[in-house]
């Protein structure tokens, strides 16, 4: 009776760490073909447009990125939604008059094809790495908020820490199933000798489908990123 | 502003920025009786200092006795506008800063703050002080490199390009070329 009893447990307990075991290597599966696919060119894509998330840093950061934005199609990267540090009012400032200018050009509103949002930062600049654990946990709830809200197909960023929390949950719904996104992160031409800790999470992590550098000695440095000359 | 047209002296202004950094340090430099005896003999005439969230005061001076006049203020939405006025410009590393000076293809003096935590902007302006774009300074060197510049040897910034990144992107996507 005890050892019919005993056996049994064995049994249930074997069946149950298989099963475990199982699980964890079909989600570790889905996590390395996620990153497997990251940085693979998407294989068929209708030419329609892509719902785009723009993540902007701040001064030099947003100024690179508008000067992205606007030799990228409008109306291939639509619609667009913008978001800024909550520390940070002068970039959406800036990408809203962007965005005016365009509206301006084309005669429509601007407020059909660009939305604006803040989120709370991981780290601010200067703050110890410590510390910046607990931020960017609070960062990563506020980021799942939006994000859930968001889905894009594409997201542009070029740091700093405020992309991180986007960018991971944006792989997370990669390995999910939940949406397939393409991220582009472009490094700050600050940048001369090593990526930035934001740079260097996506690149290690293999979250990001393409990286660019502005100078070619963080190309050779890094070799799976891009280098096409400066953007500013 | 502008030069009155009865013979009076041309003036030349420096244009000190610090952006929305606390660099109280370059504050501090250019306020300084070195520093502004160097900008007069080269024959700077004004100096405006945008001094952002510092402490330190520069004091103001009418320039009446053949001094270098000395303006200050914190910030401005308008600081494109000094930056198109000045002759020389010596700015904090911010590669916002940097890059528009640079455009304008205006002189420039890049000035490192050495107190900040992560301080790669070094990186930057000793990249472009190679290239010889700029000149790279520190607070406490910068009357020397006032002293030693020749602005005439600077060469001008090529304007980057961001149609490369954005072509590989729409390959990446799958969008035709144009």
């Amino acid at each position: 009776m005890e050892k019919g009893n005993g056996c049994c447990s064995i049994m249930a307990s074997s069946a149950t760490i298989t099963f475990f075991l199982v699980g964890i290597t079909l989600v570790m599966c889905r996590v390395l073909y996620a990153m497997y696919r990251s940085s693979k060119p998407l294989r068929k894509r209708a030419p329609q447009p892509v719902s785009t998330l723009i993540v902007l840093g701040s001064g030099g950061h947003t100024a690179e990125m508008l000067n992205l934005l606007s030799v990228l199609q409008k109306d291939r990267f639509s619609p667009r939604t913008y978001i800024a540090a909550a520390t940070d009012n002068m970039s959406l400032q800036k990408a809203r008059l962007f965005e005016n200018s365009l509206a301006d050009e084309n005669g429509v509103g601007a407020v059909k094809t660009a939305q604006f949002m803040q989120i709370y930062r991981s780290r601010e600049v200067g703050q110890s790495y410590a510390t910046s654990v607990w931020t960017t946990l609070l960062a990563i709830v506020h980021a799942l908020q939006l994000m859930i809200k968001i889905r894009p197909q594409v997201i542009l960023c070029n740091g700093p820490g405020t992309c991180i929390p986007l960018c991971a949950i944006a792989f997370l719904f990669k390995v999910l199933g939940i949406r397939w996104s393409s991220i582009f992160y472009v490094e700050s031409i600050a940048r001369v000798k090593r990526l930035s800790l934001s740079g260097l999470l996506l690149y290690k992590l293999r979250i990001a489908d393409e990286l660019f550098v502005q100078w070619p000695q963080l190309q050779r440095k890094y070799p799976r990123a891009h280098y096409v000359g400066c953007l500013m | 502003m502008g030069d009155t047209e009865n013979g009076e002296k041309a003036r030349k202004t420096v244009f000190v920025t610090v952006g929305t950094t606390l660099f109280d340090a370059l504050v501090r430099a250019v306020d300084s009786l070195e520093v502004k005896q160097e900008l007069l003999k080269r024959g700077y005439t004004n100096l405006v200092i945008q001094m952002g969230r510092g402490s330190y005061t520069p004091t103001k001076s009418g320039g009446e006795d053949g001094s270098l006049a000395v303006d200050f203020f914190t910030f401005s939405s308008s600081i494109a506008d000094y930056l198109r006025s000045a002759s020389l410009v010596i700015s904090h590393a911010g590669s916002g800063s940097i890059f528009e000076t640079l455009r304008l293809g205006k002189p420039l003096i890049v000035v490192v703050n050495e107190d900040l935590m992560d301080n790669h902007q070094i990186e930057l302006a000793e990249e472009l002080a190679e290239r010889k774009h700029l000149y790279c300074a520190r607070p406490q060197t910068l009357h020397q490199t006032i002293e030693s510049m020749d602005l005439e040897s600077l060469l001008p910034y090529p304007p980057g390009d961001a149609m490369p990144v954005a072509k590989l992107i729409n390959q990446f996507l799958g969008f035709p070329d144009d």
